[in-house]
């Protein structure tokens, strides 16, 4: 349905899109992510015909834009901007009637009730059909101004930031209802800059950043995407939102530089208080043995940590065992996140550990014979003991 | 189509007003006549066109003399009604021109406005914006500081100066193809500004011609004849046609530009050919009325609050009122001092505006 094939394209002496190709078919409901100054807004610009790509073509339901009238593209396809604010007191069902512009002619000045109904019926903006447009608030809005696209009757929406100024229940009303609308053979393509929102309703992401497509693909598959980290210029983590089911990412902070690896042994909450306080103050971070399933674990998985897993409620194998016992080995500091060492504890008895104890559960100095070890309670203890071993 | 009830209901009843207030005002005068002969005698002067026969006149060019073809419409007159002759004469040579006139200056005017203040999406926004009123000032105060003696030089001089300094702002305002709203309102102002200080230079050279030429500029119908009503009257129809024509195009370009064009406005062509309609329209009635203020600003903002937004219905209605709202103007300024009816539209209308915006919602658009 929308389809764009190499398209270069550049404002004002800048390349803005570089060798942009993507298609977009009915019942495809795609995201365009990718950090502000990407090119999201131009792409969709590009679309409509509102720019002239410099070289590629783009096409819509197989004809180019630049060869069809304004009127045909808008019976192609429907815009949904990010701002919405109308000027002058129109009533909301008057602005729904605008959608049906392309469809009639200057003359006809016909009400066309029927298709504006059955649009304000769709996105339940019926109750203030009478009223002012500039009278409702954003969400009332941007519903009404998708009634208007959805009375242009449109094979394709394309919709830019159309949740950027509302409320997380309304962002998720409005896409959801585009979601709907592609389910009954649309295709939609969106700029939306929260990727949780994305993943979550979106069938593809395509990550653009410099005017080029970086990734595209299942959002899953996006979001995790070493390419996404970049574009963002932010360490990312993916995890997956226990609720719905849906990837969520996170953009980390930025980590202060520290050289050195760490290996923790235990998990639980503490195993995941002693991990995120030793990856944020910057070292490199090992985990293990955890059982599987851990929330330990599964931060570690989260932050693309060197982990080793046993299966829950079982003894560690041999060969876990051993695996864990060489990230423990080649650490240059190991601690120890619990009350017991585990399958390491020869090794941690041997060289200089940390234990951790930060549930308050009483942990008492356990030192082993050949190593020093120091208790610590707390997470600045913690990065206080661990900063002094690292520093010899 | 409620729409298209809507406007029907409002343009009748607007029209009707219209002409009760033409027959109202010309009884007012030195002679008082009463609203039957008033009646009687403007049917009378009604004429339509019937036919159209070309002749030749004669034009000297230097030493030559050219024959030129000049159309020669001939006239037929639909009414006889029995009215003293003296009175038919005071209805039809002396009041009737200027009143018609006036309603036909206020229909371009209230037009204008309305167009305007949509596409500029501004309530400030008022028919001279564009520069037309001071090109025409230009022209106008330029024939009398140096009198050229063609027919009708002021008015022709005052239309194309109009013309010419709207057209100089267009261009002005355009680059690569596009006309950005904002640019063109800046380069209005500025051609504005300049062509002022062209208009204050003339006047100070127009010797003996200044009082008329302060005249025109504020606006009067005392100068008026049926040659006039006959050279603005098809202009200001045609163009009010155009203007109706795109007058939803209007309505889906202030949601902004870039929506319109998604909604299949052909929105640079639309804008053109509104500015072009507008501008053309204004020189028509500046043309030869001078400049007269306020009727294109407040009218349109009054028939807002009445019919609402919608230029389907905000067109025709701002027309037929700023044709009553000039012809009782100018009837007060006929009836009490002989003021330039500029003078009275500004001093009633600028009043009223103030009453509107301290008590109904008339500082939004």
């Amino acid at each position: 349905m929308i389809r764009l094939d190499g398209v270069d394209l550049s404002l004002a002496g800048t390349d803005v899109l570089d060798g942009v190709s993507l298609s977009v078919e009915r019942g495809e409901f795609v995201a365009l992510v990718g950090p502000n100054g990407a090119g999201k807004t131009t792409l969709l610009r590009a679309i409509q015909g509102i720019l002239d790509p410099d070289a590629g073509r783009v096409t819509l339901g197989g004809e180019r834009v630049s060869d069809l009238s304004a009127s045909a593209v808008g019976r192609r396809v429907a815009t949904v901007p990010q701002d919405t604010s109308v000027g002058f007191s129109f009533t909301a069902e008057q602005v729904v009637e605008m959608g049906r512009t392309p469809h009639r002619s200057r003359l006809d000045w016909s009400d066309d009730t029927d298709t504006v109904e059955a649009a304000m019926e769709r996105t339940g903006t019926l109750p203030f059909r009478e009223r002012v447009v500039d009278s409702l608030s954003g969400g009332e809005r941007q519903r009404v101004v998708l009634a208007r696209a959805l009375a242009q009757e449109p094979d394709g929406l394309l919709l830019d930031e159309p949740t950027a100024n509302l409320d997380i229940n309304h962002q998720i009303q409005v896409l959801e209802l585009v979601s709907e609308l592609v389910c009954e053979g649309r295709a939609a393509l969106a700029a939306i800059h929260d990727l949780d929102l994305a993943a979550r309703l979106c069938d593809r992401l395509l990550l653009l950043s410099d005017g080029r497509v970086r990734a595209r693909g299942p959002p899953g598959r996006v979001l995790a995407d070493p390419t996404l980290a970049d574009a963002f210029d932010t360490e990312t983590a993916v995890s997956r939102n226990r609720v719905t089911g849906t990837h969520r990412i996170t953009a980390l902070p930025d980590r202060p530089d520290r050289s050195g690896r760490v290996h923790v042994v235990g998990g639980g909450a503490g195993g995941v208080t002693t991990l995120r306080t030793l990856w944020r103050a910057g070292y490199e971070v090992s985990l293990g043995p955890v059982p599987e399933g851990d929330v330990a674990a599964s931060l570690a998985a989260d932050l693309g940590l060197r982990t080793v897993t046993a299966p829950a409620f079982e003894q560690p194998a041999d060969s876990e065992c051993a695996a864990a016992r060489d990230l423990a080995r080649t650490a240059d500091t190991l601690v120890v996140a619990g009350h017991d060492a585990g399958v390491v504890a020869d090794r941690a008895d041997e060289v200089p550990h940390v234990r951790v104890d930060l549930g308050g559960s009483g942990l008492r100095r356990t030192a082993g014979d050949g190593g020093e070890t120091r208790v610590v309670g707390s997470e600045t203890e913690l990065l206080a003991a661990v900063d002094t071993y690292m520093n010899g | 189509m409620r729409i298209l009830f809507r406007t029907a209901v409002w343009s009748a009843a607007l029209f009707a007003a219209l002409v009760a207030t033409v027959l109202a005002s010309t009884t007012v005068g030195s002679v008082n006549l009463d609203i039957g002969t008033v009646a009687r005698a403007v049917l009378n002067t009604l004429a339509y066109p019937s036919g159209v026969s070309v002749e030749s006149s004669q034009l000297g060019l230097g030493e030559r003399v050219v024959q030129v073809p000049v159309p020669d419409i001939s006239y037929t007159r639909p009414f006889g009604f029995e009215v003293a002759e003296t009175d038919q004469i005071i209805v039809q040579k002396i009041r009737l021109p200027r009143i018609a006139l006036g309603a036909v200056v206020g229909f371009a005017l209230g037009t204008a406005g309305a167009v305007m203040q949509g596409f500029f999406r501004n309530p400030m926004a008022d028919p001279s914006i564009i520069g037309v009123s001071s090109g025409a000032a230009v022209g106008a105060v330029a024939t009398i500081a140096f009198p050229v003696a063609i027919p009708f030089g002021l008015q022709t001089a005052a239309f194309f100066g109009a013309v010419l300094s709207a057209f100089g702002v267009y261009f002005l305002a355009t680059e690569d193809g596009r006309t950005p709203v904002a640019t063109l309102l800046l380069a209005g102002l500025a051609v504005q500004t300049f062509l002022g200080a062209v208009v204050s230079f003339l006047l100070l050279r127009s010797g003996e011609g200044l009082e008329e030429a302060i005249l025109w500029l504020m606006g009067t119908l005392r100068y008026s004849n049926w040659g006039h009503v006959e050279a603005t009257l098809p202009l200001a129809v045609l163009f009010f046609i155009i203007l109706l024509v795109y007058a939803r195009d209007l309505n889906v370009m202030l949601l902004g530009e870039e929506e319109a064009l998604a909604l299949g406005i052909e929105v640079e062509r639309t804008k053109r050919l509104l500015l072009v309609a507008s501008a053309l329209i204004t020189a028509a009635a500046v043309a030869v009325a001078g400049i007269i203020g306020f009727v294109g600003l407040v009218i349109p903002h009054i028939m807002r609050l009445l019919v609402g937004p919608d230029h389907r219905i905000l067109v025709p209605t701002s027309a037929l009122a700023g044709a009553t709202f000039l012809v009782l103007a100018d009837t007060v300024a006929r009836a009490g001092t002989a003021m330039p009816v500029g003078i009275v539209t500004a001093a009633v209308g600028a009043p009223f505006f103030l009453f509107l915006l301290r008590n109904r919602e008339v500082h939004a658009l």
